[in-house]
């Protein structure tokens, strides 16, 4: 019976990267995404993991090399951050739109410039059109457990497309978290051996990665399109799965004291668990605040999203990346658009927070809670609000 | 651009837009854009070397069984190459009749 153990939670991802027995590990250093790669790369070194690992030069090719390794037929893995998550991009529509079922951890970070080695969601969500399936943990147990699930998701035969697992830098790569790592022969009864639906084989040789002329172009973007939509289907089994054998269950958006609440905070990634904080004493002091937080942002759940805020009277979103000229941020962005279609809609507070690793505390999230409460009585005209921008 | 045989439905074309049959790139002809000259071999002229195919970057040329080499118009651009290379000038590039 597996016990939990204090460790570092970017170890942690790596131990799950190993128990899930991949084949390569194609990976760039860069930080924070670094105590990952390198503890990988002790692990082939010394016989634990028998995997290649490819040091490659860039995150361009480390990238690359994985969509090699998977189109062969290998459980394919890299990790990356910022700068380098950016350098990925024109491959992160070459892995989709080819159907290349890896997975990659993101550990957040702001892009530059200025140079910031800090936590937010700028880099990820530069990636947002991209064509991955996309999950963010909260806490280091989920960034374990959603390493094992993404391959399982990722391979099945009827979705094929790559997954990001998101985490946040050095606030949650980089703490000591307690663990469980799942034993070697549950995680073997999860997540059997990857069975690949096309491959690069001499025997029976296909081109991958060809010309897509205009009469076939389109087909081709529908059918990643459909994949991708259809992926939550898979993921709902894949959680279902992952509950019966290691007891945690997974939802694609999930509530906090939402029962009765009023004002939902909405949120993403590791800061949710500071905003539960908040909540709690929002709610000691009588206010009907609750909270809900998206963990499937691509594809968006769009009907789990719905049935989780039916109560709520005033959202205050709560966004980590700047949709520079647009309404917002990308979450609020979504969410605005997908209550365009609802008669009856709550009021959304839209706000831009955390960038560059500035702190989200428990009186910030109070802040915005209490704004929101405020902005939703007169129903103020906003488009966002920026927190914490020194005015003098 | 050429004409493609067989267009799919998005629920029929391969994962991911594979090709799924080896070297089926000889059907798809890419001729029809070529340039307003095409090349005509003299044969009187011709020794059988083979530059033309040799040199060709479309595998427009095939050796016959008696040694010479036909042209193919499916696969030709009318770049010129073979004529600049035969070292018998056995290649002339004429005007393309409309």
């Amino acid at each position: 019976m597996p016990i939990q153990k204090g460790m570092e939670v970017s170890i942690a991802v790596s131990e799950a990267v190993k128990l899930a027995n991949v084949d390569v590990i194609s990976a760039y250093p860069i930080t924070p995404q670094t105590h990952i790669v390198e503890h990988l790369s002790e692990l082939v070194a010394d016989g634990e993991l028998k995997a290649a690992f490819i040091p490659v030069e860039s995150e361009h090719s480390a990238l690359s090399a994985a969509v090699g390794a998977a189109a062969v037929g290998a459980r394919a893995y890299t990790a990356t951050s910022s700068q380098g998550l950016a350098l990925m991009h024109e491959i992160m529509f070459v892995a989709s739109s080819m159907r290349i079922p890896l997975v990659m951890t993101v550990v957040n970070r702001a892009l530059s410039a200025p140079i910031n080695i800090w936590n937010d969601l700028s880099d990820i969500m530069a990636q947002r059109d991209c064509g991955w399936v996309q999950l963010f943990a909260i806490n280091g147990q989920e960034a374990v457990d959603l390493t094992l699930q993404a391959f399982k998701i990722a391979e099945d035969p009827r979705v094929l497309l790559p997954v990001a697992v998101n985490l946040d830098g050095f606030v949650l790569s980089h703490v000591i978290e307690p663990i469980e790592l799942p034993d070697q022969e549950a995680v073997d009864r999860f997540l059997p051996v990857f069975k690949p639906t096309l491959r690069l084989d001499p025997d029976q040789p296909v081109s991958m990665g060809a010309f897509g002329s205009p009469e076939v172009f389109i087909e081709v973007k529908k059918q990643v399109e459909e994949a991708l939509i259809g992926s939550q289907k898979v993921a709902a089994e894949v959680w279902k799965d992952f509950g019966d054998i290691f007891g945690r269950t997974y939802k694609p958006v999930e509530s906090y004291k939402a029962k009765g609440a009023e004002i939902l905070l909405v949120t993403m990634g590791s800061i949710t668990e500071t905003a539960m904080t908040a909540v709690d004493s929002m709610r000691e002091k009588g206010r009907k605040v609750g909270l809900i937080h998206i963990r499937l942002w691509r594809p968006f759940p769009f009907k789990e999203f719905f049935q989780a805020i039916r109560e709520a009277k005033c959202l205050a979103v709560v966004d980590r990346a700047l949709v520079p000229g647009g309404v917002g941020g990308p979450v609020g962005l979504e969410i605005k658009s997908a209550l365009f279609e609802k008669k009856e809609r709550p009021y959304v507070a839209e706000f831009v927070a955390g960038l560059g690793g500035r702190d989200l505390t428990v009186e910030v999230f109070a802040e915005m809670a209490a704004k929101a409460e405020r902005y939703a009585k007169t129903q103020k005209e906003m488009r966002y609000e920026m927190i914490g921008v020194r005015e003098k | 651009m050429a004409k493609i045989d067989a267009l799919h439905p998005w629920k029929e074309v391969p994962l991911g837009c594979a090709i799924l049959e080896a070297g089926n790139s000889r059907q798809f002809k890419t001729g029809d854009w070529r340039s307003k000259i095409r090349p005509v071999t003299d044969q009187e002229k011709c020794i059988k070397c083979g530059m033309c195919w040799i040199f060709c970057p479309d595998m427009a040329y095939n050796q016959r069984a008696d040694g010479f080499y036909d042209w193919n118009s499916y696969y030709c651009k009318g770049c010129g190459i073979c004529a600049r290379e035969c070292p018998k000038e056995a290649i002339q590039m004429i005007a393309e009749e409309e």
